[in-house]
């Protein structure tokens, strides 16, 4: 059975996620990575919610948006035809390069999901259970077939100050694919297969 | 000398959008070896999906187009500096007809250049030799994969890892075992022995063009090869770190002379969208492999 997920997401549809459960998620999302992550706690979280003049159109937008959403760890491949832009490529990129951040993120804006791949870490993994958040696994490496999913990009923000890969894209998704790999419960099967590798290894190299 | 930029665009549009036949092939055995319904299956299916359609497009099969490295073979009398000049040439346009991603970022503002130029980038090498003709091998590397290599120097205590082929073992599976699903498995490793440290690392990479399934000449490098693909599939990773039966489709290795102070062990992960290619230019007549 497939979970079918719209942003906004409620509590309730988190909570009825479990490790290994497929998803797909439709509605706005927003692209975010390294530059987008360090930004968004250097001048949000860190002030209190009280950043620069400059900044606060897109403060106003991340909170609408995110309250209830989803970030996607993704840096695109982008097209422009006739000045609209289009999704040529998007598959994630690692999570863990945002495990000091991604914490924070979820609590501040009432993020319900994080979409990339590789997994996270233990303070992540407390803020889904705390905050009743999920981290979702998409196939690293399917550029096409996400970029499919993609039916509109809605705008771009920080485009020219981060570049292509590390902007802020707000797209709209339809049936976005993906696996539960930590839940809202406190269980990781990153964590879970990191000890049965590292087992194994013991195993394989016991002297 | 001719006017390649035209032909290095084709490659790149090939290495970015067609995953090779060895690959694809490797892919399907490994789907057919994961549990019906299984997480790791349905990780397969879904980049064996996005084979085709990036194939069939003509997109990139992963919008992480990698550092771009290109290794040139040129004839005798041949311009490297014209070479490489066509060969960053074509690489503007590759990317601007959205093959490549604008990839390559300043060192400490993280500025991007909008068009892969860069400094150092893409990665260029020239081995001047005996035939006429030029071939371009490319390899797109992206960077989740890149950074899960590894590079030891042995002896290694915590892992026991001594100056033998028994130490190399050691190394390449803890290598492995700490990439975990990062490097987007299931991967292929590529292993040097020897070397200084720059130049082991590179080796380590060039072992990454051989066809998967092709074994190093010297038979104990060989069975070494066979045991710690064996061995890395039993750690039970699998595709995505999702936990699984194949973690790695191959491991390719080599030597080279070392000093006798230094034993390196470089170990280059390349991910399942595993993007090489080779172009060959004789006269006026280009052919892609």
């Amino acid at each position: 059975m497939i979970h079918k997920l719209t942003v906004p997401i409620p509590d309730e549809a988190i909570e009825a996620l479990h490790v290994g459960d497929q998803v797909e998620i439709s509605g706005v999302i927003f692209t975010a990575r390294d530059a987008a992550h360090k930004y968004m706690v250097e001048q949000f979280i860190k002030t209190d919610g009280n950043p620069q003049e400059s900044e606060w159109p897109l403060y106003e937008l991340l909170q609408d948006k995110l309250n209830g959403g989803v970030i996607y760890h993704c840096g695109p491949v982008v097209a422009k035809d006739a000045g609209q832009w289009r999704f040529v490529a998007a598959g994630p990129t690692t999570s863990i390069r945002e495990e000091v951040y991604q914490d924070l993120v979820i609590e501040h804006f009432n993020l319900k999901a994080v979409i990339g791949k590789g997994g996270m870490g233990p303070r992540t993994l407390a803020a889904c259970q705390k905050f009743k958040a999920v981290y979702l696994h998409a196939v690293g490496g399917a550029g096409t077939l996400i970029a499919e999913r993609v039916v509109e990009v809605e705008d771009v923000h920080k485009l020219k100050e981060f570049g292509v890969p590390e902007a802020f894209w707000q797209i709209r998704v339809e049936g976005f694919p993906a696996v539960v790999t930590m839940d809202s419960h406190g269980q990781s099967v990153h964590a879970d297969v990191a000890a049965q590798s590292e087992a194994k290894l013991k195993e394989l190299v016991a002297a | 000398m001719q006017d390649l930029t035209q032909a290095l665009v084709e490659l790149i549009r090939r290495t970015s959008t067609d995953l090779p036949a060895d690959m694809e092939l490797a892919l399907r055995e490994a789907r057919e070896r994961e549990a019906a319904g299984s997480a790791a299956q349905g990780a397969l299916d879904t980049m064996l999906v996005n084979t085709e359609m990036s194939r069939a497009k003509s997109r990139p099969i992963c919008q992480d187009t990698g550092t771009p490295i290109f290794e040139v073979h040129y004839p005798v009398g041949w311009s490297t500096r014209k070479l490489a000049a066509q060969i960053k040439q074509a690489v503007t346009i590759a990317t601007e007809k959205s093959y490549l991603r604008p990839n390559a970022v300043d060192a400490i503002s993280g500025d991007n250049s909008g068009d892969n130029s860069g400094v150092e980038f893409p990665t260029i090498h020239f081995h001047e030799w005996d035939e006429d003709a030029v071939k371009v091998d490319l390899m797109l590397k992206g960077g989740g994969c890149e950074n899960v290599g590894a590079q030891y120097s042995l002896p290694n205590a915590p892992l026991k890892a001594g100056r033998d082929l028994e130490g190399v073992r050691r190394v390449a599976l803890d290598a492995v075992t700490r990439a975990q699903g990062q490097g987007c498995a299931p991967g292929v490793l590529g292993i040097a022995v020897g070397g200084d440290r720059g130049a082991s690392y590179a080796f380590s990479k060039q072992q990454l063009f051989r066809p998967l399934g092709d074994r190093n000449p010297d038979p104990e490098l060989a069975a070494l090869e066979e045991t710690i693909k064996a061995q890395a599939n039993e750690l039970g990773i699998g595709p995505m770190g999702f936990g699984g039966e194949t973690t790695v489709l191959d491991v390719q290795m080599d030597t080279m002379h070392r000093l006798p102070a230094s034993f390196f062990v470089s170990v280059s992960y390349m991910c399942w969208a595993n993007r090489r290619r080779s172009m060959t230019v004789r006269g006026d007549e280009v052919t892609y492999s």
